[in-house]
């Protein structure tokens, strides 16, 4: 097996670990039990498979392993909770042959279902949406806490706090480990696809510090997608989640330039961008549209296609953009989708009919702490030759900005525009 | 597992038309009559009006008792099922049908089990 060698405990926790949690979690009932026998399994691999080679099935040796150490521990406790879960666990031997046998037996996925179980139990609207996303990271994408810390920028200390707080819940309030029927899922599958799209936007668009991008966040976001499209292929909105991302990402190394400052999208070389992701996500998003009425995801991930597909900014077909946001917001209507749609508006119809729209916005409010708002509006504000109304925008942009290479373009722009505006005079 | 699903209103201010009143109460001698014979039914009642509720506390020993609820809020306590469910899927489901999670909110609260080993 190459590329192990390098870190073979990360390599293999990483390839196993939400696979291993899963099926251990169902058999065991318990985060806490299920997680402490993962650990020790893949401790143990770690340790014999450089001498003993890699077992055939390796996933079916980790659950060997963990099952042994399950019982171990559970004989130890000697509690009737505990004796009842030993009987339970015994009972897999006859799951756990089944898994050992080649995976190519036509047999049910047993592993598949464990981990959308546990998707869907980490996802569950009972949690808190920061739970959510902590859990999923740590449970399905095999973060470690001090990696779910840093995605999230807190002290480790407070994340393991925060998982055992989540953890504590799904035990006490009797969330279950289960996915849902075939009626529920169309109410369940918005909060799974939320988790990773808001992992995804946050590796994008970091909402505070210094970086811009976070592309190791941004490749767990599409790692996840890819678990999930292979677990729910009939999904339209998985796969539109999975096209989205892949399309937005293709545009990763254009979006920064060599000094990390952000490049918008007008500027950016597409040469750049990644050919590969493109023509996945496009074969994709017409896999997702097929479905009607398309999703939101589906819808973005058109937008998004639109515009990998023109070969430069001019070329964009923004009027098929404009037409795009209209479903979108006919499905899944809010003041964002309004924002990008005037934009919109403003590329394929001039930047006065966009302002108008903007200025619309503006007026209803809500919006008002939103710092894109603030900057598209400085934007066009720039393009009507209005430079001291940009100013006034581009200043109420950069106080709200939360993000430090954002800021410093914002910066740029303002500064350019109060040159062309000149000197404030006493009027 | 048992929940209680705790029913939370706002008090209505002005009385309502008869037929409405008759319109709501229909609907709450249905859910009643579905949710006793799901099976899942353990206890369930109406609580009379804030207003004849009175609280108390022990403050060194001695009994202070006061009038009304513990605190104000909008939302005040109206009612509640107790339920014996598998999961809180299952005590959500049951939650959703109740008629108060449209006229008001619905906390689901699983009740604990000391451990008797």
């Amino acid at each position: 097996m190459n590329g192990w060698a390098a870190d073979p405990a990360e390599a293999v926790f990483r390839e196993e670990w939400g696979r291993l949690l899963a099926t251990l979690v169902r058999w065991v009932g318990d985060f806490d039990l299920a997680e402490e026998v993962a650990a020790d399994a893949i401790a143990a691999a770690v340790e014999r498979w450089p001498v003993d080679g890699v077992p055939e099935r390796p996933g079916a040796w980790l659950l060997t392993t963990a099952r042994r150490r399950a019982v171990d521990i559970l004989r130890r406790r000697q509690n009737y909770a505990a004796k009842l879960a030993v009987l339970k666990v015994e009972a897999e031997r006859d799951e756990l042959t089944r898994l050992t046998e080649p995976a190519d037996d036509g047999g049910p996925d047993v592993i598949g279902d464990d981990r959308l179980r546990l998707f869907f139990t980490c996802c569950h609207p009972a949690l808190a949406a920061d739970a959510r996303v902590a859990l999923t990271l740590r449970y399905l994408a095999g973060l470690s806490t001090a990696q779910v810390a840093r995605a999230f920028l807190v002290p480790e200390g407070t994340m393991a706090q925060r998982l055992v707080r989540a953890k504590q819940k799904i035990g006490a309030a009797g969330i279950p480990y289960r996915v849902p029927s075939a009626t529920e899922l169309p109410g369940r599958l918005p909060a799974v696809l939320s988790v990773v799209y808001v992992v995804f936007t946050e590796a994008y668009a970091a909402s505070n510090g210094a970086a811009l991008l976070r592309p190791e966040l941004a490749d767990e976001a599409i790692r996840l997608a890819r678990i999930l499209h292979r677990l729910l292929p009939a999904e339209p909105e998985v796969t539109g989640l999975l096209a989205l991302l892949l399309l937005v990402d293709a545009r990763r190394d254009a979006r920064v330039d060599d000094a990390g400052d952000l490049v918008l999208l007008d500027d950016q070389d597409r040469s750049r961008w990644d050919p590969a992701e493109v023509a996945e996500g496009r074969a994709l998003v017409l896999d997702a549209l097929r479905h009607r009425p398309p999703g939101a995801y589906a819808l973005q991930a058109a937008i998004a296609a639109v515009h990998d597909e023109a070969p430069t900014a001019a070329a964009t077909d923004w009027p098929q953009i404009v037409g795009l946001y209209d479903a979108l917001r006919a499905t899944a209507p809010s003041p964002v989708v309004d924002l990008n749609r005037a934009v919109a508006v403003a590329m394929a119809h001039g930047p006065a009919a966009g302002l108008a729209l903007l200025d619309e916005l503006a007026a209803g409010g809500a919006l008002d702490r939103f710092h894109p708002l603030h900057a598209a509006c400085a934007r066009l504000l720039d393009r009507l030759d209005r430079p001291a109304d940009a100013v006034v925008a581009y200043r109420r942009a950069i106080e709200l900005c939360g993000n430090d290479a954002e800021r410093a373009f914002l910066l740029r722009c303002l500064a350019a525009a109060e040159s062309r505006a000149g000197p404030p005079d006493d009027r | 597992m048992q929940y209680l699903l705790l029913i939370y209103s706002e008090p209505a201010t002005e009385a309502s038309a008869q037929s409405q009143m008759d319109a709501e109460m229909a609907e709450w001698f249905a859910y009643d009559e579905a949710i006793r014979k799901s099976g899942v039914y353990v206890d369930g009642n109406a609580l009379q009006p804030t207003a004849t509720a009175t609280t108390l506390r022990l403050k060194d020993g001695e009994r202070v008792v006061t009038d009304g609820p513990f605190a104000e809020t909008r939302e005040v306590l109206g009612g509640y099922y107790l339920v014996d469910v598998p999961d809180l899927d299952t005590a959500l489901d049951w939650a959703a049908k109740c008629p108060g999670a449209r006229y008001g909110s619905m906390e689901i609260r699983p009740i604990t089990v000391f451990d008797q080993g």
